[in-house]
C-alpha cells in the first residue's frame, strides 16, 4: 500500500535535537491573524482579527471565537480548518466529562485533554502537527482562567498574552498595560487596543471579534457591542 | 430467585443535622446458609465519603476495586477530592455501562460535600437510576422492612447521636424480619471533623 510509506511519524528528531516539524508549526502560527487574551478581576477577554480579502464575504456567517461549553470559549492564531477540528474535539469531550460526573468540565482540565490531542498528532504515524495556537479562556470556581495550547502540546497558563503576526509587539504592549486589578470592560479596551497596535487599515466591528467570559459564562460579542468599545477608541 | 438476594444483605443511610450516617449488616451467605459474619460492603471513598454495595458478594467486591480505581485516577487529574455527588455521578456511569449485563448491587452514596459539609445521601438500582431524597436511602435484601422503619423512625434535624440511635433501631428491627440479612451490624456517623464507626451485637440466629 502507497500510504505505508507515511505510517511512521513525520515529526522527528533532527541531530540536532529540534522537532523541525513543530517549528514549521510554530512558523504557520506566527505568521496567522493576530489574537489576545486578557485576565481581568472579575471576567476575561479573548479578541482576534477577522480580515476578509474581499468586501463580498459575508463577514458575520462564519466565527473564529467559539463556544465550548457554557463556561469556556476558544479562539485561535493559524490554520481555520485545523481549529474547527480542535473545537469539534474540545466541545465532545467537555460533554464527555459532563456525562461521566454531572458537573462542567473544569477549564484546566479541557485545557489538558485538548493539549494531550495536540501531542498526540506530534508522535503518530501519517498526520502533521496542527498549524494552530489556542486561546482557552473560562470561568469555574469563582475565578477567570486563560490558557494558551500550542501545536507541540504545551499548555501555558498566562494572566494576558498576544499570539500570531506581531505578537512579540503586542506582549510588550500588554506587558506595559496590563495590572492585577484591571475590570473587564477595561480588559476588553485594552485587548481591542492591542490588536490595534499591528491593526492594517480601519478597524471595525466587522474585522473583529471579541468573546468575553465571567461569572454568568461565556458569550461572543454581537458587532453592535464591538462598536461601542470601538467608539471609545481614538 | 433474584441473584441480588443469592448473598443477602441490608444497608441504610439517613441525612441528619450536619452529619450523615450509614448502616450494614455483616453476614455473608449463600442462600440459607450463613458463611461468614465479618463481611465488609461499606467502603470509605474519601475523608467524608462512604459507598455501601449490598448484593451479589462478588460483584460487591469488584465494583468497590473499579469505583476506588475510578476516583483514585480523578483526584490525581484534577488535585482535589471527589465530592459525594460527582461519585454518586461515576458510579452511575459505570453501572450503566453495564446496562445489560448488569453488576449485581444496589449502592448507597452517604457523604458530606467538601467545603460547605452540606450532608448528601442517594441510592440507585443495579443499572444506575440515581435517587437523592433529604431523609434517609435503603438498599438490600431488606429494603422493604427498612422503608418501612425509617418512615416510622427518622424525623428532621437529628444530631450525630440521635442519628446513631435511629439508624442503629432501623436496621436492627428491619433485619431481625429478613432471614439472609443480619448477624451483627455497623454504623458509620460522619460528621465534618470525625466518623464514628461502631459495631453493635445482633441476634445470631
Amino acid at each position: 500500500m502507497a500510504s505505508e510509506r507515511y505510517s511512521f511519524s513525520l515529526t522527528t528528531f533532527s541531530p540536532s535535537g529540534k522537532l523541525v516539524q513543530i517549528e514549521y508549526a510554530l512558523a504557520a502560527v506566527a505568521a496567522g491573524a493576530p489574537s489576545v487574551g486578557i485576565k481581568a478581576s472579575n471576567g476575561v477577554v479573548i479578541a482576534t482579527e477577522n480580515k476578509h480579502k474581499s468586501i463580498l464575504y459575508d463577514e458575520h456567517s462564519v466565527h473564529k471565537v467559539e463556544m465550548i461549553t457554557k463556561h469556556i470559549g476558544m479562539i485561535y492564531s493559524g490554520m481555520g480548518p485545523d481549529y474547527r477540528l480542535l473545537v469539534k474535539q474540545a466541545r465532545k469531550m467537555a460533554q464527555q466529562y459532563y456525562l461521566v460526573y454531572q458537573e462542567p468540565i473544569p477549564t484546566v482540565q479541557l485545557v489538558q485533554r485538548v493539549a494531550a490531542v495536540m501531542q498526540e498528532y506530534t508522535q503518530s504515524g501519517g498526520v502533521r502537527p496542527f498549524g494552530v495556537s489556542l486561546l482557552i479562556c473560562g470561568w469555574d470556581s469563582d475565578r477567570p482562567y486563560l490558557f494558551q495550547c500550542d501545536p507541540s502540546g504545551a499548555y501555558f497558563a498566562w494572566k494576558a498574552t498576544a499570539m500570531g503576526k506581531n505578537y512579540i509587539n503586542g506582549k510588550t504592549f500588554l506587558e506595559k498595560r496590563y495590572s492585577e486589578d484591571l475590570e473587564l470592560d477595561d480588559a476588553v479596551h485594552t485587548a481591542i487596543l492591542t490588536l490595534k497596535e499591528s491593526f492594517e487599515g480601519q478597524m471595525t466591528a466587522d474585522n473583529i471579534e471579541v468573546g468575553i467570559c465571567d461569572a454568568s459564562g461565556f458569550r461572543r460579542l454581537d458587532p453592535s457591542h464591538v462598536k461601542d468599545y470601538l467608539a471609545n477608541i481614538p | 430467585m433474584s441473584i441480588l438476594a443469592y448473598n443477602g444483605g441490608a444497608m441504610v443511610a439517613m441525612k441528619g443535622e450536619n452529619c450523615v450516617s450509614i448502616a450494614t449488616d455483616r453476614r455473608f451467605g449463600i442462600q440459607a446458609q450463613t458463611i461468614a459474619t465479618n463481611f465488609e460492603k461499606v467502603f470509605q471513598m474519601g475523608p467524608h465519603l462512604y459507598v455501601g454495595l449490598p448484593g451479589l458478594a462478588t460483584d460487591t467486591q469488584t465494583v468497590m476495586e473499579k469505583l476506588r480505581f475510578r476516583k483514585n485516577l480523578y483526584e490525581l487529574k484534577e488535585n482535589r477530592l471527589m465530592s459525594p455527588k460527582v461519585f454518586a455521578a461515576m458510579l452511575s456511569n459505570l453501572l450503566y455501562e453495564k446496562r445489560f449485563g448488569p453488576f449485581f448491587v444496589e449502592p448507597v452514596v452517604a457523604g458530606l460535600m467538601p467545603k460547605t459539609y452540606e450532608p448528601y445521601i442517594c441510592n440507585m438500582d443495579l443499572i444506575g437510576c440515581i435517587n437523592p431524597p433529604n431523609d434517609f436511602v435503603v438498599g438490600g435484601t431488606a429494603s422493604a422492612q427498612l422503608y418501612g422503619m425509617c418512615e416510622a423512625l427518622w424525623e428532621p434535624n437529628l444530631g450525630p447521636e440521635d442519628l446513631f440511635e435511629t439508624t442503629s433501631q432501623a436496621l436492627i428491627n428491619a433485619f431481625d424480619r429478613d432471614a439472609i440479612s443480619g448477624w451483627g451490624a455497623t454504623v458509620y456517623i460522619i460528621e465534618k471533623d470525625k466518623v464514628t464507626i461502631k459495631n453493635l451485637k445482633t441476634r445470631m440466629d
